[in-house]
């Protein structure tokens, strides 16, 4: 699926592109919905570009099963070996810069310009995050000096499986800057895409296996947030959720429901993607593990 | 020659009960419209009649924290807010003795346990955050970090006091100001508390104690006039909480059950794991939210393991709680007896095999003897669901994983621990079990500076150390989202 030069403004007049076919991401693969549904996504001039896949709550749940699977491997590797495999994907962005800004501007509306600019920031954003895969230990945990002869220490960990409701207003900097924060620490995540702008998330996934991200750490889903949001936040194997993408109504719907076993529920709203976003929507994905030992000859 | 257990109780006359309590609220003790009665769980005598905090009073109590938050608290230096809380350890520490008995009468508690490990570590809390109070700029959440105003917090019977210190001590250090509702079993160390707080000119309306039972605590919990709630007890009534404050916006705090394992692995000390494995879930018997009542036991030393626990378990003594002597009290209520009783009974229709050590029970008040449950399977309720009594159940493993996959198969994550003495099997195993706290080579340890809670179903944010702080601060996270409840 790397051949996207469909979304390429460059081509030639005359010639009959290939079009690409956009699935969702599961477990590594690309795969259509077991629905067998699609939508049209338009873009910004109301003119259509592609099919996408129209996600069900059975592909909700087998994105959670990958996710679910891929945790152990990812969460315990390496803070060291998360940062490498991460800047590997910000090489790779970097490498289509052009196609994404093509994108961005298709689905948007925005200038060239503008949308190169937008994906510069996503890329910087993911290496933003990238920096934190061995720096988020030493400041999020740390020793505890206990009145009795032990060792003390508290350590973040990751909680889990997430679920992320990619936001609906930033196309490209609001995916990776909901994306990366919930896998840096070792978490594992099911991505609901934006409606608006579902085939930026399917290219990103695109990105993610090319870079090598294991199979399962990332899952896309596309479709509608309504139909799938409420299958993630009621699934008793998810951790934490993210509400970043969901309308407020639903937003509280997804919230209760997430209580029914007392998920992680993450609802920083955020005006300006462009902001350095500081480590709060990181830190909301992680849990203290605090270790005691005796200290003893 | 042959030496009788000589008694060595506690006086009973070092603490003076009154007949009747009211509603610690303003500052100040009033009565209410209806009272019920406190009982000892070891003898099911009346202590005292305790006020049942009605809707009134619970408006009257958040009203009082609200006033005395806008116009005390919030706004008086940290330093001075600290001085408060160093007064309140210090008299804690000085009132020491009184406390453990009234602690002990109240809840079936061994006075071992409340003289030498509640009342020290109740007092500790207060002296570890008054000294945070002045120093919140540089907890690692902002450099000028502000409370959240009003906190509700209700909390259970296990460990009442220190509870009651854990929830208050930061709350107080941070800024904000408290509605607390203690267990309906267990309210009379709250009382003393509020009747500390007098002593030490605490200002009006900073801490109000609103008795009553789970009623009075969904009052609390729900009330719309607060900024947060912090709860100790069920899943159950946890999740209710939960989902109220998903609509309210509030701040939440959640600390739940949980089913602790306890892994003991072939090359372990075996003395020093069974102790281990007394203090961790018969000491209180095993009322106490960290109890390890899952022992899992690598194949090799299954059978040596379970022969020295049952020989240390027949020498546990069982009685007056008060007896300095006893290792194992009263359940809390007779409700709680009912529930382990009927949770061991399933577990002998399932299959399992129960072992309880001969010990004679007496003949009023509420008890339950030490028990083993053997061949436990996972799907066997004694082995999934919360005990909270003396009540172990033990299960073999071949490896470290089977270890691991077992410990981690549940919905909550609240503790584990930990037995062997080859450090790098230690530091994978402490890494992979999912939970909150991990006791390796010790069990039931608590301090003030180490935050505790728990993962998934055990409930949110920390309560101790640092981390703990968070939970009380409005953070820069919420200054960008306005109705966060990131508190996690």
């Amino acid at each position: 699926m790397s051949d996207m030069s469909d979304m390429s403004i460059s081509a030639e007049a005359g010639r009959i592109a290939v079009r690409l076919t956009y699935r969702l991401y599961i477990g590594g693969a690309f795969a259509r919905s077991e629905s067998g549904r699609t939508f049209e996504v338009r873009g910004a001039d109301g003119g259509f570009i592609a099919s996408a896949a129209l996600a069900s709550g059975k592909d909700a749940r087998a994105a959670v099963v990958a996710a679910r699977a891929s945790f152990p491997g990812w969460s315990g590797a390496t803070a060291y070996h998360r940062g490498q495999v991460l800047y590997r994907v910000a090489e790779v962005l970097e490498g289509r810069r052009a196609q994404f800004a093509d994108a961005v501007r298709r689905a948007t509306g925005v200038s060239f310009g503008a949308a190169s600019a937008e994906v510069d920031a996503a890329t910087g954003r993911w290496i933003w995050y990238t920096g934190w895969a061995d720096k988020i230990t030493q400041v999020r945990g740390g020793a505890n000096p206990v009145a009795g002869p032990f060792v003390n220490v508290s350590l973040p960990e990751p909680a889990g499986v997430v679920a992320v409701l990619a936001p609906q207003d930033s196309a490209m900097l609001g995916l990776v800057s909901v994306i990366a924060p919930a896998i840096v620490s070792g978490n594992t995540a099911v991505v609901v895409a934006s409606e608006r702008a579902p085939l930026l998330a399917v290219a990103l996934a695109d990105v993610l296996a090319a870079a090598e991200v294991p199979p399962g750490v990332v899952n896309v889903l596309t479709g509608e947030v309504a139909e799938v949001a409420p299958w993630l936040a009621a699934h008793q194997d998810v951790n934490a959720i993210d509400l970043a993408g969901a309308p407020g109504a639903l937003a509280d719907d997804l919230a209760v429901t997430a209580a029914g076993n007392l998920k992680r529920v993450v609802r920083l709203h955020v005006t300006d993607w462009t902001a350095e976003p500081g480590p709060e929507r990181m830190f909301a994905t992680l849990e203290t593990k605090t270790v005691w030992h005796p200290l003893a000859t | 020659m042959r030496f009788e257990y000589a008694q060595d109780s506690e006086a009973r006359s070092l603490v003076a009960l009154r007949d009747s309590y009211g509603l610690f609220i303003g500052g100040s003790f009033a009565g209410g419209s209806s009272v019920f009665k406190t009982i000892s769980p070891a003898t099911e005598e009346v202590l005292a009649e305790v006020t049942h905090g009605t809707t009134e009073d619970v408006d009257r109590a958040v009203a009082a924290a609200r006033q005395a938050y806008e116009r005390v608290w919030s706004t008086m230096p940290g330093e001075e807010r600290g001085r408060y809380l160093f007064r309140i350890a210090r008299l804690l520490k000085e009132r020491a003795a009184e406390l453990a008995i009234l602690e002990t009468l109240d809840s079936g508690k061994p006075i071992s346990q409340t003289r030498d490990v509640d009342l020290p570590l109740a007092a500790a809390h207060f002296f570890y955050h008054a000294g945070w109070a002045d120093k919140l700029g540089y907890a690692g959440f902002g450099a000028t970090p502000r409370p959240l105003g009003v906190v509700g917090q209700v909390i259970g019977w296990s460990s009442p006091l220190l509870m009651l210190a854990w929830k208050i001590a930061p709350a107080l250090a941070c800024g904000n100001t408290v509605v607390l509702k203690p267990a309906e079993t267990t309210p009379l160390t709250a009382l003393a508390f509020a009747d500390i707080c007098q002593q030490a000119d605490l200002p009006p309306g900073v801490v109000n104690v609103v008795t009553g039972d789970g009623t009075t605590g969904q009052l609390v919990a729900g009330h719309p006039g607060l900024d947060k709630v912090a709860f100790t007890g069920s899943a159950e009534v946890g999740k209710e909480i939960a989902r109220a404050c998903a609509l309210s916006g509030k701040r939440l705090t959640l600390e739940l059950g949980g089913t602790a394992a306890n892994i003991v692995c072939a090359d372990a000390n075996i003395e020093a794991a069974v102790e281990g494995i007394i203090t961790g879930v018969f000491a209180s018997q095993g009322h106490v939210c960290g109890a390890g009542s899952r022992l899992l036991v690598q194949e090799p030393v299954l059978d040596d393991l379970i022969a020295a626990l049952k020989s240390r378990m027949t020498t546990l003594r069982l009685g007056d709680p008060l007896d300095g002597g006893t290792d194992i009290g009263a359940v809390n209520s007779r409700a709680q007896l009912d529930k382990i009783a009927e949770l061991a009974a399933s577990g002998e229709a399932e299959g399992a095999t129960r072992w309880s050590a001969p010990c004679a029970l007496p003949d009023r008040g509420f008890w339950f003897p030490p028990t083993v449950f053997t061949d436990v399977a996972d799907a066997h309720r004694i082995g999934a669901e919360e005990l909270a009594g003396p009540v172990l159940t033990v299960a073999a493993f071949a490896t470290p994983e089977q270890a691991v996959e077992r410990a981690n198969s549940t919905r909550y994550g609240l503790s584990a621990g930990i037995w062997t003495q080859q450090g790098p099997l230690l530091g994978w195993l402490a890494s992979r079990l999912r939970a909150g706290v991990v006791w390796a080579n010790t069990f039931n340890r608590f301090d003030p500076a180490a935050p505790f809670g728990g993962y998934r179903e055990s409930g949110f944010g920390r309560e101790g150390g640092r981390h703990g702080l968070e939970a009380y601060l409005d953070g820069p996270a919420d200054d960008a989202s306005g109705t966060g409840t990131a508190d996690v």
